[in-house]
């Protein structure tokens, strides 16, 4: 679990899966483009703004509404580096876990463009725009495993599940 | 002495061959993982890197979502399914024509049960509580994970008690007590946690009703909603159950996080408003009208709820600024439909009745909503953008207030409606 520093997209309560992608483009010929279709039906050409390493910051149920695995897939091609909200809705968290996506739960006050840095092992979102630091708690121990193994099926590869 | 259990502690219990309490982690056996043709691709790739064998017999494979197939990237998407079923030898693949919304054929085939634990990438795979399993939606990388193992991990939930009394009045019914719950609590009311449903008005609520209720647990972010098992139950399945099944009842002393109270007599017909289940409003205190009213989903697309439609608008007519769609939600459903001579009463109404399939209700074919169009819908999910353009509306309702409204052109209980 490394460090992430980058800029802030600021969202509010429940943001759901449509809305991070449509159930339109879940289609297997998008699963490499899936970055193209982050958000396009409520922040238009979010796509093309973003860049590698950036955080979305959210408020409470992130990741509501359906179980797809596209939803996590796409933040990550897009290049977000970490999402840090203050809850996330449960199948997106078990999903965000598997791809690889950094969720950390935690109410922050950011800002849209501020710049974020989190520090997983040290349980520490610090805002330096504004120079307020956030503490979080660590996972329980079979989840911290499972991130530090990248996935489900990094453990089931090397035999531990 | 250890304390009483949930259901949901004693089935995950029971499944891990652990003493299981909220709060501890499980790994369990699973009974059935379902994939769809939408999240099916990414668990077919994931499982094939591992290059192990799977656990066919308890995988179910239906196609759904996009079928039968809408455009040219959808059909090779179906192959896709089709071609790992065949490739792995998976019998229960359910070819267009067998195959339905995929939560209704995991009932009508006999896969969901009470007591069994089964895991489906498909956020409603919660459907099958209403029939006592533990049931609950993964992701695609999860199914992976079982396809190859037949194991999963759980976080065993805490449960919320709803305890039910009275029966429901006419034209009321297992649509507008979900709404309301979901309305009171929010929908993050219930993340990470189960809802149980106990007291003397579980009797009182038809099964197919009870999966409806189950089904929209996920939209208070539940894991799971179960029912405990009753003669209806078994009943309802005893047809068309596969394999054997084990009942389990929570404890006298189980622990709840939460226990909320319904009188189900007190229940009004409920639409709730875009852009979130949660926003539940009485259907006499709403004014809107309405440009499509689309009755189908694994939410309410059962015979029972085409029944209640039918009686509305039968001898009416749609009106004239309305399309009513009506999806039958699986072959079983459909061919009951036509046997009963619902479809006849639809069609005569002037309404589109199409085959089974999961279409508009994602917003992926078959009454897809231009900008500034209003639906209501027997569906589940009214988030921006559900049915189709982002400045389309979905209003979430039962059947009846569906099939009224589909001939009122706003939305109206069937009670609103003058007598024909
Ligand atoms: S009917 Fe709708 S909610 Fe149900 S599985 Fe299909 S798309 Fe999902």
């Amino acid at each position: 679990m490394e460090n992430v520093k980058g800029k802030v997209w600021r969202f509010e309560d429940h943001v759901d899966t449509d809305q991070i992608i449509p159930a339109e483009r879940l289609l297997a010929e998008n699963l490499d483009k899936m970055d193209e279709f982050i958000f396009e039906k409520v922040r238009p050409g979010m796509s093309q703004k973003i860049s590698r390493g950036d955080i979305i910051v959210a408020g409470k149920n992130f990741g509501c509404g359906s179980s797809r695995e596209h939803a996590p897939r796409s933040l990550l091609q897009a290049g977000v580096s970490c999402i840090v909200a203050e809850s996330f809705a449960r199948i997106f968290f078990r999903n965000s876990l598997n791809v690889g996506l950094l969720l950390v739960e935690c109410p922050v006050a950011a800002r849209e463009g501020d710049e974020l840095e989190v520090r997983p092992k040290d349980g520490k979102v610090m805002n330096h725009s504004s120079g307020e630091t956030f503490e979080f708690p660590q996972y329980p121990e079979f989840v911290s495993k499972l991130v530090e193994a990248g996935g489900l099926m990094n453990l089931i590869k090397e035999g531990r599940f | 002495m250890s304390r009483g259990k949930t259901i949901a502690e004693k089935i995950l219990s029971a499944k891990s061959g652990e003493d299981a309490y909220a709060g501890q982690i499980v790994n369990a056996e699973v009974d059935y993982v379902m994939v769809n043709d939408v999240t099916g691709p990414i668990a077919f790739r994931e499982f094939e890197e591992l290059g192990m064998e799977p656990v066919r017999e308890r995988m179910v494979l239906i196609p759904d979502h996009y079928v039968p197939n809408k455009d040219v990237a959808s059909a090779e998407q179906a192959k896709e399914m089709r071609e790992f079923a065949r490739r792995y030898a998976i019998d229960n693949y359910f070819e267009v024509g067998r195959s339905g919304v995929c939560h209704q054929l995991m009932v009508d085939e006999g896969f969901a049960a009470p007591g069994r634990l089964i895991v489906g990438a498909d956020s409603h795979t919660c459907t099958y509580g209403g029939l006592g399993a533990f049931s609950t939606g993964v992701g695609s990388t999860e199914a992976a994970a079982v396809f190859a193992t037949g194991r999963l991990w759980f976080k065993v939930p805490e449960s919320i008690k709803v305890l039910l009394s009275g029966d429901f009045r006419p034209g009321v019914g297992g649509k507008d007590l979900v709404i309301r719950i979901i309305s009171d609590i929010g929908v993050d009311g219930a993340t990470y946690k189960t809802f149980e449903f106990a007291g003397d008005g579980v009797a009182q609520v038809p099964v197919s009703d009870r999966l409806t209720i189950a089904n929209m647990a996920i939209e208070a972010g539940g894991k799971a909603g179960i029912f405990p098992c009753d003669p209806s139950t078994e009943e309802y399945i005893a047809e068309t159950v596969k394999g054997d099944y084990r009942v389990y009842e929570a404890d006298d002393d189980a622990q709840y996080c939460l226990t909320l109270h319904y009188d189900l007599g007190e229940l009004e017909p409920m639409v709730a408003f875009p852009h979130l289940p949660e926003n539940g409003r009485a259907v006499k205190d709403s004014d809107v009208s309405i440009d499509q009213a689309w009755l189908g989903s694994c939410t309410n697309g059962r015979i029972e709820d085409l029944r209640i439609a039918a009686e509305v608008v039968k001898g009416r007519t749609v009106h004239p600024d309305v399309r009513f769609i009506v999806v039958p939600a699986s072959p079983r459903v459909y061919r009951q439909a036509m046997k009963e001579g619902l479809l006849e009463i639809f069609m005569e109404a002037g309404a589109y009745v199409s085959g089974p399939t999961c279409g508009a209700c994602l917003g992926g074919h078959m009454g897809i909503l231009a900008a500034g169009e209003r639906c209501v819908a027997s569906t589940n999910r009214n988030f921006i953008g559900r049915m189709g353009h982002k400045d389309s509306e979905v209003y979430l309702a039962g059947p009846g207030v569906v099939a009224a409204s589909a001939v009122a052109g706003r939305i109206v209980a069937p009670d609103d409606l003058e007598a024909v």
